[in-house]
């Protein structure tokens, strides 16, 4: 299998990026690590008439955390550097645990984050995390930059509200406004599968108490979902077992699953269920443990 | 050398872009002009007739095409040709040398790591993208570094078993 045919640009700035989508009115798409793009090209469901690289452009692959405790990811920082961040394994919970998780080992040494967001796959792993994390992307376009918050971003399968002459430059995270804990899990039938489902946990604790609190679900919907009256179930209270029971049953109850070859609706809602509860109950173990 | 897609689809048009890129292919400097469609794996196996490298899925599942880009494996049926323009690119080809098999390449005759053969070489690059990281992996992360690269003789103990073999071997050479 090979692409039709396109043209190929590979800037070295931002500006002349911007500038070649600008001109390409619409029908041109960005090229950052092509570990989805380049499948879809092949399998022509994209025919875009060009694409402009962005991988020559220098000072895009940055994994960065501010003074103030906020995250940023680079549209070029790859998967494998998330799962190997130190940051990450002592500050970021819940993406530590999913980083390890999107696709194969081979695919997060090309896969971004960013290029993951924009891609806007229900299955995608970390529009989940990013979600569950209240986190944000950077739009650059003719304008200027803005800010669009993740829940906005995705506005539907495969579909984000990126300009055609924007790039997205990087993602944020918010500094937590407490103690962080979360986790992400997910079924997948082999390693590099879509998922069957998957979880996003992300809390803030203070004094205990859960001060705010994000859950998002992977592969059960037709996009992303913000279960946010799940997420609402556990703020302003200690995690116990029955704030964890009602959050996984809302989280549950926010899943809108199909029936395929990788399960019943029910069972995945059910997984869906038991993983909200899984995450946050290992969070109250190793709280109860450091005590 | 011309351009591949070309050969394929016999009348492009007169303006079919072509990129002269300059690629390090097993050390050498290989030049080659490029549609832009042109994927890495197609100028590796037809254009550089370096056929080592093995499309198995076309779809990213399989591993089968992996090379070391730069050191790092990836999946050269998911990348374009262009795109390694000025970078390094290592196959199955740039593992032995003229007269000695590398260790890898020992281990799995050794361990018997291979039936078909048809994912050996992808297998072989993503245990060296592992083995350059980690010279002293676990068994678990081996399989966790060949955990995108598919068997379908699923002979995956003998695999991991090769290599361990290799590390082993490799350990044992290196002056530390």
């Amino acid at each position: 299998m090979y692409p039709s045919r396109f043209r190929y640009e590979a800037p070295s700035s931002l500006d002349d990026a911007i500038d070649l989508l600008h001109r390409g009115g619409g029908e041109a798409k960005v090229l950052a690590g092509g570990q989805s793009l380049v499948p879809l090209l092949k399998l022509r469901f994209a025919a875009p008439e060009s694409l402009v690289d962005i991988n020559n452009i220098p000072g895009l692959g940055f994994l960065r955390e501010e003074a103030d405790g906020s995250l940023r990811v680079g549209a070029l920082c790859r998967h494998a550097e998330l799962e190997r961040s130190p940051i990450l394994r002592a500050r970021q919970p819940t993406m530590a645990a999913a980083a390890p998780l999107i696709a194969d080992p081979i695919v997060r040494n090309r896969g971004t984050l960013v290029g993951s967001l924009c891609h806007a796959d229900p299955q995608g792993d970390w529009a989940s995390v990013v979600t569950a994390l209240g986190g944000w992307v950077v739009a650059a376009g003719p304008g200027g930059r803005r800010p669009i918050a993740v829940a906005d971003f995705v506005s539907g399968p495969f579909q984000n509200v990126l300009a055609y002459d924007e790039i997205a430059v990087e993602a944020v995270i918010p500094a937590p406004k407490g103690k962080a804990a979360g986790g992400y899990l997910k079924l997948e039938r082999r390693v590099g599968d879509f998922a069957t489902a998957g979880v996003a946990v992300a809390i803030e604790t203070s004094a205990d108490l859960v001060v705010r609190a994000g859950i998002a679900l992977t592969g059960v919907g037709g996009s992303t979902i913000d279960a946010t009256e799940a997420g609402r179930a556990l703020v302003g209270s200690a995690l116990s077992r029955d704030t964890i029971a009602a959050a996984a049953d809302l989280a549950a109850q926010a899943a809108r699953p199909r029936t395929d070859h990788r399960g019943s609706a029910e069972y995945k809602r059910q997984v869906v269920r038991t993983f909200v509860e899984r995450i946050l109950t290992r969070i109250t173990e190793s709280a109860e443990r450091a005590a | 050398m011309s351009t591949l897609y070309e050969e394929i689809r016999p009348d492009p048009g007169p303006d079919v872009p072509v990129r002269r890129v300059t690629i390090t292919v097993n050390g050498q400097k290989r030049v080659a002009d490029v549609e832009p469609r042109l994927l890495l794996a197609h100028l590796i196996r037809q254009g550089l007739r370096l056929t080592g490298t093995h499309t198995g899925c076309d779809t990213s599942n399989c591993g089968a095409c992996t090379v070391l880009f730069d050191g790092k494996a990836i999946k050269s049926c998911t990348m374009l040709a262009v795109q390694a323009d000025g970078h390094e690119v290592t196959t199955v080809e740039g593992l032995a040398t003229a007269s000695e098999l590398h260790p890898i390449q020992e281990g799995f005759k050794d361990e018997h790591g291979l039936q078909c053969g048809f994912c050996t070489p992808g297998m072989m690059l993503a245990a060296k993208a592992l083995l350059d990281e980690n010279p002293d992996p676990t068994e678990d992360e081996v399989r966790w570094a060949l955990s995108g690269n598919l068997c379908r003789c699923t002979g995956y103990q003998n695999i991991v078993k090769s290599v361990l073999w290799a590390a082993e071997k490799l350990r044992s050479q290196s002056p530390s």
